[in-house]
Parts: C-alpha cells; sequence; structure tokens
C-alpha cells in the first residue's frame, strides 16, 4: 500500500479529485453553506440592530412602540428562516455528495478487481481488498460532510471580521489575532494525528481480513476445535486496533478542548480590551456587546474549520490505499482478432513456461517446455499426479492467465491477439473448485446472458439433463428460481459441481476444458455425463483432467504430465505399454483391488490349511 | 436449508434503550469508572457559563456600572473567568481521554466475543449469513460505534448537562422567559422520538445494504477466476453496482431525514431568540428586567439552543451507532445450538472410540428428513466405509459424528456418552473430521498442519507427511514446509490441498478420524499409499470414511451402505458384493470406472 505521508497539499489534492467528480452537488452545498454563513453573521447584526433601535429606546423610555418591536422581530424572523434555508440545503447536499463520491469510488474499485489479473488478486488478501472497497473509500469522502459548512465558515469569518471592523477596529483586531491561532492549533493537531489515523486505518483492515479468512474457514476451525486459538488471534489484532483508536482519542481530546477554550478566551480578552475602550469613551457599551455576541456565535461553527482538518488526514491515509487499487497496472492484453471459426475447435501449446509468482513474490515454476496440440473435435486426457501443474495448463487454455514464454491457441491465433471475450466466447472451462454466485440455479447457469435465456428455459434444461442435473433441479422448492445462497452454500459438492458443469455445456462451447470437473459425482451420474458428451460433442474440443480410467478412456489421446513437463503423449493403450509411470498413476486401483484379493486368497487359504 | 429460527435474529428491532443496556453489559468496561467521568464531565460543564456569566457581569458591573466603568474590577473578574476556561479544558481533556480508554476497551471486548460467538454458532446458522456480512458485524458496525464515542459521546453527556446548567441559569434571571423558551422547545421534544424512530429506521437500512455491499464485492474478489473463464466481467460489475447504488440511496434517505430533523432544532432556537427579545422587551419596559439582564438572557438561550442543536445531531449519530450496535449484539444473542456443554460436560479419556447411533434422525431445519432412524454401533479400532449416491446423507452422518450439527431426533453416543454432553475441548481432540475441501489460511504449509496442534515441532509435521506416504511431494517443493499456500490455499492446487488437510488432521492426532471425500481430488497412485498408510496408521484408532470411489470400501474391515437415508446394508465388501444388493451396483460402476479401456 502506498504509504506517502500526509501533507496539507495532498490533502486539497484529494479534496480536489472529490470536487471535479461531484462538482453539482458540492456547489449547492456551498451555496448553501454560504447563505448559512452569512446569515449566521446576519442574526449578531440583526440582534445589533434590534438593541440598537427597539430595546434601548424602549428601556430608556420606558415605553413599547408595537410597530418597531413587530418590525425588529419580523427583521429577525427572515433572518432565521434564511438560516434554516442555508442549513437544509447544505446539509443534504452534503450528504449526496458524500454518498455520490463513496458510490463513484466503490464502482471504479470495484472495476478495477474485475480488470486485474489473477495474479495480482493472488497477491492481495480478500480482506483487504474488501476494506479498500468499503472503509477505506468512505474513509476518503467523509471530509466532504463538513467540507461546504467549513467553507461556509470561512465567508461567515470574513463577514465578521468585517462587521467587527466596523463596530470597533482595535476589537476587531483580536478577532483577527483569534483566528490564526485557530488555525495554527489545528495545524499542529494534524501533524500529530496524520499517523495516527493512518495506523488505526491499516490495522481496521487487518482486523477485517483475519475475520474474513476466520469465517471462511470456519467449517475447519469447527471441526479442528480452534475456536479459541482463532479468538486469541483476531484478539490481538482487535487489540492492536484498540490501542491505536484510544491513541487517536487521545490526540483528539488534547486538540478538542483547546478549540473550545480559544473563542472563550477570545471572548474574555474582547470584555477586558472593550472595558478600556469603554472607559476611555472610544467605544460604546453596544459595539462591544455586538464583538462579543459575534465571538459566541462563531465559538461553534469555528469547529467545522476543525473537523475539516481533523478529517483532511483520514481522508488522505483512504485515498492513498484506494489510489493504489486504481493505479495497478497490468491485467490482459487484448488484441484485435477474432475466433469466428465454426465447429469444434484446434488447440495448441508451443513451448510454454509458466510460473505462479507466491506471496513473497517469488516465482515458482509450474510449467516447462509444454507442447502439444489438440485437433479439432477430439478429446485429450491430461495425466498426471496431484501438482504436476495440469489445472495451470487448463487456465491457460482458456487464457486465465498467460504464459511466460511460448503461445497457447485457438484455431492458430495466439490466444494474446484475441480481441476481449473472444475467448470466453468459444471456450469453457469448468474448473476443479467450482464457484456459485448469489443467485438463482437459472442465473448461475446463463450468467445473464440474454440469447441463452428463451422463454421455456429449453436450452438450460438442456444443459442441465446433459450434467445429470436435471432430476435434482427439478425437485428444488422454486426449480430454476431456487437461489444456491453465497457460493451456493445451499447445495451439495457434486450438486454445485453439475450445476458448473451445465454453465459450461449450455454455451456449446468449440473447446471444452473439464479440469477433474466430476470428482465429486457419483460413478454411474459420471459415466452418463460423459456418455452424454460422447454422444453430442462432435462440435466440440474436450481437454479434461481425469485420474479415472472409465474418463481416460473417452479420450482420442493422453498427454503425461509430470512436474511440469510433458512426459510422454500416445492412446491409453499406447501409454499402457510403454509408460511405467503412467501405469503406476491409472492402474492404481486395480492394482490395490488384485493385491487385496490376493491377501485374502492367503488368509483364506492359510484358513482352509 | 432456511429456517427463521436459526438465522441471527434481525427481525425483531430492540429498542434503544434494550440495545445500549444490552450493549452496556455486554462491553463492562463502559460502566467503569463513569461516576468520575461524570464528575469531570460536570466541572467542563461548568466552564461553558463562565463565558455568559462574565459577559453579564461586565456589562452590568463594568461598563454600565453607576459608578461609570470600573477597569480594576473587569480585569479581575476576567482574569479568574480565564483560569476558568482553562480548568475546564483541562477537565475536558481528561473526560475525553477516560471515554475514548472505555468505549475502545468495551467495543473490543464486544468484537471478540462476537467474532467468537460467530464461531460458536451452529455451520447451520453460519451457512444462511453472508461471509462478507459476518465480517461486517465485527468491523465496520463496531467502528460505527467508536465512531459515534469519538465523535459525539463527550458531546452528548455535557450538552445534557449544560442543558440543564443552562435553565436553571435562566430561571435565575427570569422565570418567565424560561418558561417561554421551554414552551417553544416543546415541541421539538415532543416530536424528537418520531424523527428519531424514522432516522433509525433509515440507518438499519443502510447498515444491512453496507453488508450488501460487502458481500457483491467478496463475490467479485472470490470469484475472480470463474468471472474471467466466463467473461461476465460486466454482470458481476452490474451487480455490485446494484448493491453500491441500494447503498448509496438508503445514505442519502438517512441523511435526508437527519438534515430535516436538524434544521427544525436550528429553526426553533432562531424563533427562540424572536420571542425572548419581543417578551423580553415587554417585561423590560415594565421594569422586570434590565437590559444587561435581557442580553445575558440572550446568551443563556445561545447556551441552551446550542446543545438541542448538538443534541440532535449527536442523537441521529447515535441511531447510526444503535444499528451498528444491534447488528453486532444479534450475533451474539443468536443461540448457539450446538453448543459447548464445557465445564458442565464431561471429558472423555483418550482410547480408541465405540461409536453408537441411537435411533438418529436428522432433517434440515423446514427442509425433508435426510437420515431415517439410522441405528448401529460401530466398533472401537475398526475401519469403515460409508457408500452410497449423492444425497444419501453420507455427509449429514458425518455432521452427526462429529457433532457439527446435533440429531433432530435420537443420540449419537461415543464410549456410550452423548456427544452433546462431551466438551468440546475434549471432543475436539478425540474426534477429527477432514472435509472434502479443508480450508487453508494464508500462511505456511507448516502454520497451516500447526494449525490443529499449535505445539508441533517442526519435525513432527515433516514425519506427518512422511507416515502419510506423502515425503516425495514434500521435498518436490522448492521452499518445503516454508511454502506459502495463497489464500485459502489457492497457490496450491486441489489434490494438494487435500494432502495438507489430511496431514494438519493426522498430526491431530485423534482417536476417531472422520474422513468426508477427503482424498476426492487425489490421484489413484497418491491416494492408494495414503490409503494404506491409514490402514496402518489408523490401527488402533476408529476410523470412518466417506468416499464415493470404492477403492475406500475395499480397504475398509466394513462398509455401510446408505440409500435416501437409511442404512440399507452393512458387512465386508466382498460379502455385499456378493450379496447382489444395492452395493453390488454401486461396485459394478465402479469396476466399470476402473477397469475401462
Amino acid at each position: 500500500m502506498d504509504d506517502r505521508p500526509y501533507t496539507l497539499r495532498r490533502g486539497l489534492f484529494v479534496l480536489g479529485q472529490g470536487i471535479r467528480r461531484a462538482p453539482a452537488m458540492f456547489a449547492l452545498a456551498v451555496v448553501g453553506s454560504v447563505l448559512y454563513g452569512v446569515m449566521t453573521a446576519g442574526t449578531a447584526w440583526a440582534l445589533g440592530r434590534v438593541t440598537a433601535d427597539v430595546i434601548t429606546p424602549a428601556f430608556s423610555a420606558g415605553r413599547l412602540d408595537g410597530g418597531e418591536l413587530a418590525r425588529g422581530a419580523g427583521l429577525m424572523t427572515g433572518v432565521v428562516l434564511l438560516l434554516v434555508l442555508g442549513v437544509v440545503v447544505r446539509r443534504v447536499a452534503a450528504g449526496r455528495t458524500v454518498y455520490d463520491l463513496g458510490a463513484i469510488y466503490r464502482r471504479r474499485v470495484t472495476a478495477q478487481y474485475l480488470r486485474l489479473p489473477l495474479s495480482w488478486h493472488g497477491r492481495h488478501p480478500a480482506g483487504q481488498l474488501l476494506s479498500n472497497a468499503n472503509a477505506d473509500v468512505e474513509a476518503t469522502w467523509q471530509v466532504f460532510a463538513p467540507l461546504p459548512m467549513a467553507i461556509g465558515v470561512v465567508v461567515m469569518l470574513v463577514v465578521a471580521a468585517v462587521s467587527m471592523l466596523l463596530a470597533d477596529p482595535v476589537l476587531a483586531l483580536i478577532g483577527l489575532c483569534v483566528f490564526p491561532v485557530v488555525f495554527v492549533v489545528n495545524v499542529a493537531f494534524q501533524r500529530q494525528m496524520s499517523p495516527r489515523v493512518t495506523l488505526a486505518q491499516q490495522l481496521r483492515a487487518d482486523v477485517s481480513d483475519v475475520a474474513h479468512e476466520s469465517f471462511e474457514g470456519a467449517m475447519v476451525v469447527k471441526a479442528m476445535g480452534r475456536e479459541a486459538g482463532e479468538t486469541s488471534r483476531f484478539a490481538a489484532t482487535a487489540d492492536r486496533l484498540r490501542a491505536a483508536n484510544v491513541d487517536v482519542g487521545r490526540t483528539r481530546g488534547v486538540f478538542d478542548p483547546i478549540m473550545e477554550a480559544i473563542p472563550s478566551l477570545g471572548t474574555l480578552a474582547v470584555l477586558a480590551v472593550g472595558a478600556a475602550r469603554v472607559s476611555s469613551g472610544a467605544a460604546t457599551a453596544a459595539d462591544v456587546v455586538q464583538v462579543a455576541y459575534l465571538f459566541s456565535l462563531l465559538a461553534f461553527p469555528v469547529r467545522a474549520l476543525g473537523w475539516v482538518l481533523g478529517e483532511l488526514p483520514r481522508s488522505v491515509v483512504g485515498w492513498n490505499r484506494v489510489d493504489a487499487v486504481l493505479r495497478a497496472q497490468g491485467g490482459l492484453e487484448y488484441g484485435p482478432r477474432t475466433l469466428d471459426g465454426a465447429g469444434a475447435a484446434p488447440v495448441a501449446l508451443a513451448d510454454v513456461d509458466f510460473a505462479h509468482v507466491d506471496v513473497e513474490g517469488r516465482s515458482v515454476p509450474a510449467l516447462s517446455g509444454v507442447t502439444f496440440d489438440v485437433t479439432a473435435g477430439r478429446t485429450t486426457a491430461l495425466v498426471g499426479p496431484t501438482g504436476s501443474g495440469k489445472s495451470t495448463i487448463t487456465a491457460l487454455l482458456v487464457r486465465l492467465v498467460d504464459p511466460d514464454d511460448g503461445v497457447v491457441s485457438i484455431d492458430g491465433v495466439d490466444l494474446r491477439q484475441v480481441r476481449e471475450g473472444g475467448v470466453a466466447g468459444v471456450a469453457s472451462l469448468v474448473a476443479q473448485q467450482t464457484f456459485l454466485f448469489d443467485d438463482t440455479v437459472r442465473g448461475n447457469i446463463t450468467l445473464g446472458d440474454p440469447a441463452l435465456a428463451d422463454p421455456d428455459d429449453r436450452r438450460v434444461w438442456a444443459a442441465l439433463r446433459l450434467a445429470q442435473a436435471d432430476a435434482f433441479v427439478a425437485a428444488l422448492s422454486h426449480g430454476l428460481d431456487t437461489q444456491v445462497g453465497e457460493r451456493g452454500a445451499t447445495l451439495s459438492g457434486g450438486q454445485r459441481q453439475r450445476i458448473a458443469l451445465a454453465r459450461a455445456l449450455v454455451r456449446r462451447p468449440r473447446l471444452l476444458v473439464l479440469d477433474d470437473a466430476t470428482s465429486a459425482v457419483d460413478p454411474h451420474v459420471e459415466a452418463a455425463i460423459l456418455a452424454g458428451l460422447r454422444a453430442t460433442g462432435e462440435g466440440t474440443t474436450v481437454v479434461v483432467v481425469a485420474y479415472r480410467k472409465a474418463t481416460i478412456a473417452l479420450a482420442d489421446d493422453v498427454v503425461l504430465i509430470e512436474r511440469g513437463r510433458v512426459l510422454d503423449r500416445g492412446s491409453h493403450r499406447d501409454l499402457s505399454g510403454r509408460s511405467p509411470a503412467y501405469r503406476n498413476l491409472v492402474d492404481a486401483y486395480e492394482r490395490e483391488a488384485a493385491a487385496r484379493e490376493a491377501a485374502l486368497d492367503t488368509d483364506d487359504a492359510g484358513v482352509r490349511a | 436449508m432456511t429456517d427463521e429460527q436459526r438465522r441471527i435474529a434481525d427481525a425483531d428491532v430492540p429498542t434503544v434503550g434494550q440495545t445500549l443496556r444490552r450493549g452496556v453489559q455486554l462491553s463492562p468496561e463502559l460502566r467503569q469508572g463513569i461516576g468520575i467521568t461524570l464528575l469531570l464531565a460536570t466541572a467542563a460543564t461548568g466552564g461553558r457559563v463562565v463565558v455568559p456569566f462574565a459577559v453579564q457581569q461586565t456589562i452590568d458591573r463594568g461598563l454600565l456600572a453607576d459608578t461609570g466603568p470600573d477597569a480594576g474590577a473587569v480585569s479581575g473578574l476576567l482574569a479568574g473567568a480565564a483560569a476558568l476556561v482553562v480548568v475546564t479544558a483541562i477537565c475536558a481533556y481528561f473526560v475525553n481521554l477516560r471515554l475514548f480508554r472505555a468505549t475502545e476497551g468495551g467495543l473490543a471486548t464486544l468484537r471478540v466475543g462476537a467474532f467468537r460467538h460467530v464461531h460458536d454458532l451452529s455451520v447451520l446458522t453460519q451457512n444462511t449469513e453472508r461471509r462478507g456480512s459476518l465480517v461486517s458485524r465485527v468491523t465496520s458496525d463496531v467502528d460505527t460505534i467508536s465512531n459515534f464515542v469519538q465523535f459525539g459521546g463527550l458531546l452528548l453527556i455535557l450538552s445534557a448537562l449544560q442543558l440543564t446548567v443552562a435553565t436553571v441559569l435562566m430561571l435565575l434571571y427570569s422565570p418567565l422567559l424560561t418558561a417561554v423558551v421551554w414552551v417553544c422547545f416543546l415541541p421539538v421534544f415532543a416530536a424528537a422520538r418520531p424523527m428519531q424512530r424514522a432516522v433509525s429506521a433509515s440507518y438499519g437500512r443502510v447498515r444491512e445494504q453496507v453488508g450488501g455491499v460487502l458481500s457483491a464485492v467478496s463475490e467479485s474478489v472470490v470469484g475472480a477466476s470463474t468471472i474471467r473463464a466466463y467473461a461476465v466481467e460486466r454482470r458481476t460489475g452490474e451487480r455490485v453496482d446494484a448493491a453500491v447504488a441500494a447503498h448509496r440511496d438508503a445514505a442519502v434517505q438517512a441523511q435526508t431525514r437527519v438534515a430535516l430533523t436538524f434544521s427544525t432544532g436550528v429553526l426553533v432556537s432562531g424563533l427562540v431568540s424572536v420571542m425572548v427579545v419581543i417578551v423580553g422587551t415587554w417585561r423590560g419596559v415594565n421594569g422586570h428586567l434590565s437590559l444587561g439582564e435581557l442580553l445575558a438572557f440572550l446568551f443563556l438561550v445561545q447556551l441552551f439552543t446550542g446543545p438541542v442543536q448538538i443534541g440532535t445531531e449527536v442523537l441521529n449519530e447515535l441511531q447510526n451507532a444503535v444499528a451498528g450496535w444491534r447488528r453486532v449484539l444479534a450475533v451474539v444473542d443468536t443461540p448457539a445450538d450446538v453448543a459447548d456443554p464445557a465445564d458442565a460436560g464431561t471429558s472423555l479419556p483418550r482410547g480408541p472410540i465405540t461409536v453408537r447411533f441411537d435411533h438418529v434422525s436428522y432433517a434440515y431445519p423446514a427442509g425433508p428428513t435426510v437420515l431415517h432412524d439410522i441405528d448401529l454401533t460401530i466398533a472401537p479400532r475398526s475401519r469403515v466405509a460409508i457408500v452410497g449416491e449423492t444425497g444419501s446423507g453420507k455427509t449429514t452422518f458425518a455432521k452427526l459424528l462429529t457433532r457439527l450439527m446435533d440429531p433432530s431426533t435420537g443420540r449419537v453416543l461415543i464410549d456410550d456418552v452423548d456427544l452433546r454432553e462431551v466438551r468440546f475441548s475434549s471432543l475436539r481432540e478425540r474426534v477429527v473430521l477432514v472435509p472434502q475441501d479443508g480450508f487453508l489460511f494464508d500462511d505456511t504449509l507448516l502454520s497451516n498442519v500447526r494449525f490443529a496442534r499449535p505445539g508441533a515441532t517442526e519435525g513432527d509435521v515433516t514425519l506427518a507427511f512422511t507416515e502419510l506416504g506423502l515425503g516425495d511431494w514434500l521435498e518436490a517443493l522448492p521452499r518445503g514446509l516454508l511454502t506459502a499456500v495463497g489464500q485459502r490455499g489457492e497457490s496450491l492446487s486441489a489434490g494438494e490441498r487435500q494432502l495438507v488437510a489430511l496431514a494438519r488432521a493426522y498430526l491431530a492426532d485423534p482417536d476417531l478420524l472422520v474422513l468426508d471425500e477427503a482424498t476426492s481430488a487425489v490421484d489413484p497412485a497418491t491416494e492408494v499409499r495414503i490409503q494404506r498408510a491409514l490402514d496402518g496408521l489408523t490401527r488402533g484408532r476408529t476410523a470412518i470414511s466417506i468416499a464415493h470411489r470404492l477403492s475406500t470400501a475395499e480397504a475398509a474391515d466394513e462398509v455401510i451402505v446408505v440409500d435416501a437415508g437409511r442404512v440399507v446394508e452393512r458387512g465386508p465388501a466382498r460379502v455385499l458384493v456378493a450379496a447382489g444388493g444395492a452395493y453390488a451396483r454401486l461396485n459394478d460402476s465402479w469396476v466399470a470406472q476402473r477397469t475401462l479401456g
């Protein structure tokens, strides 16, 4: 994350960004605020007028002029109504500014999440990303709530300064001394606050991160009885946040009373000097009262300046964290080409190298020099031990990632040359780990593609039938309209896999990539799925990661992968004949069954003997 | 799987008072030392009266004194007032500090308590809630309370005190004018309740929408690869945008209501000054009030209306905080229906485990019955495989066995003790479940395996892999045990994650190991190797495996066949194959699968 230090300049820059994005609402808020500011000073002015023209004469005459009093009251009421109008406009418009900006930036941040490559996601914990989109965006724009008010206050101060000058220049001088002091105190406060607020904001993200991870792993935490351990891990982070918040509070606790005391002391100073001025005849008691009243009126609004300056460090910290996401480079580059061949697509990997980048930025080689091709319409099985790189190949085939070296192509076109969305238009991957959206069954299959959502859901049901999922979906309480819950939580693992399979099949892809996509499905269900694929699969090239012989038997070709390299390639029969590594892998169950039979037979023989 | 009773209880919204009481109860720090804090706060408020009082005294005694302005008296008076202002500021600092310490301490306790309680909720309740929403309950909802305290906590106390002090002083100057002020404000106070309620409802919606935004964003982060594979960035973006827009609309509505509430206070404050001028002048003309007194009273009105305005502001903020607080409390107050009997429970001695299902049935809340009257005993030291088609109830069986859920009727017993009576500390030590998707934490391989037994050494962990026949796999990793597994373990393949989860359970060294499709993503050769290792090592302990690959069943002492929630067959695999029943049918398709080609 960006940890540039807070400067007032950077703060003003952030304000500028906000104003540029929501100029109209902000302007309206400022207009309301200026009206409010002028009218607040106007209150003191009206009271002064009424005191001089109505109250004092009435008191000295001992008689009440009803007309004068009504005019005075009318003047004051008018000022009050305009003041209230100013308040309403300011607050509503300021609120709109804050939330409009929040919404704009939340959208921009998530748009980045959707654009940035998977390698970037791998390096950024989900909890941090949630915090960026939520707490950090909020922290950035919260300052726009007091900002219009503060601008109004500045206007108010100018008006106040002028009316003080008109009342008595010497007393006005005191006022003009107090306000710079307020400003200096504020700047000192910001210096103190900035690092503390930065820390607190980072710790908020950390707390969110621990909670997010721990709740995602809730089942394992429970199964292992590690609730207490997880709680103390969370408690440690929460306690750091607590200490940081107390530290922020302590700083604020010093600053607030000082800010409150300054105008009070100013008022007292006005009185002291005023008394001297009155006794020397240089000022009237009314002048002193007016200036003192102005002070007491300004005491509260002046704090709005403090709020803005107090929010600014938080705002800059939030902005820096949001900006780091917005500036993140990378993402797949797209070319101009389209993949508009018809029918099954030919696929090839040529000399492909790929390395993962781990959390610490080290590169971990996963594939090296992988070369094979799949003729259009044929089915190729990728076989290899756990962790040999098969899933990485499937990710390359649908261009979830790009190779570090070498070329992956469909229809002979390097995937990097294909326009955006072009690869997904012809190739579908069913991943090992299925991900379902918090949506209906139908929504999870069509993914909102209007071409797939014909009125009677014919294509959807056809895909579900092929995935052997039609029976259980029909039995769900709302059929296709059943909400599957977050990540499909209301379905079993096997059901989720079959929905994911239907999602791929409904698109009639020219290339279908199955990454052990039936691992949670019963053997006879899998057999039915595979038979269905074979029967309808002329228009589709299939690449399937497989362990079971039934799956491998459907393949025209087998590519044997070990430790990121192609070890051998050929038909199942060829490989069984010549590759011990292959036999070791795919015959494991049979060998084991045979060994057990033999052992049992020996036992039986022993018993009989 | 939805059942209103088991969901986190947001339905009946507690009142502000109830929420605050319950909140304070759960965070006792909030109450600690509150007496001294209030005392200091009173002193801090007293200081606010100093200025208007000094104004009145200066005008009446100093400027308008019969003997002419008395500079000496004025400066003495003002010096005293200045000293009081400074003392007041110091008091205010201590009040702030004490408040921050107390509330942050209290909120940390609340946060941790709520976090713990989320883990104590049953898996079912956890699954009815979106993870993002659960996270917001221990993060941003608590932050809302913290923000309120930082901004408004002291203000609220000071405002209430100031209101009292101002009223008392106004009474001293003019009871009639005081009555005028109060009469003007009564409608405001009367309207406050319904207005606050409206504001509160708005803030409740805002908090809810924050949960919605977090869920939508979380989907775009966690589902990143699916989104890219299907090029549905735009659609996902639209879903996020909809959640963001809903949040924005709710927030704007809340903000507008707050603005209107606040403005009423401003309006009445202004009108009160007008009334005071009218009535005051009339009283003054009649000789009941001096000019200095009227002017001082106008200052006092400021002192009175200030806190009313700030008060409405702070009360609005309070509604927001209470909305957050409610969501946190709702978690804490959701009963953990699968609860730890803790000290009231039994602790079982270590050793081989006998499992008994005593007429157990299970139905998901408001759902169909998935297990019917299961009545069986599993002998200690036996290796049992549970097989059946998808949806037959196998996983439910595993969850009941490990007490992730409790049966609807009947009892699950280990060593003749009802699971509900066994202390979690003892239960989790003796019974460990390895689920199909063994979640890994964003840390090294070493710490993930050690998760089950934090005291284990690196040697223990390496040994666990070796004994499971996974030494080769571990050695092939360039960084060995220090390999970072990435978020949710995603730097590893699904099969590798299962290997780690298995090592983790193995290191936990339970007496009963329950494997629920724990090797489903592992290659056959490795699976067979693990199976053999487990065979050797589970001797002496009880092992129950749930699998659809029958290789596991073939290796087991006994197979239990479940169909449509009932046990339909039981016995060694060979016998069942010969019997030609349900198992034989499963076996046919399995044999066909492994021998084809």
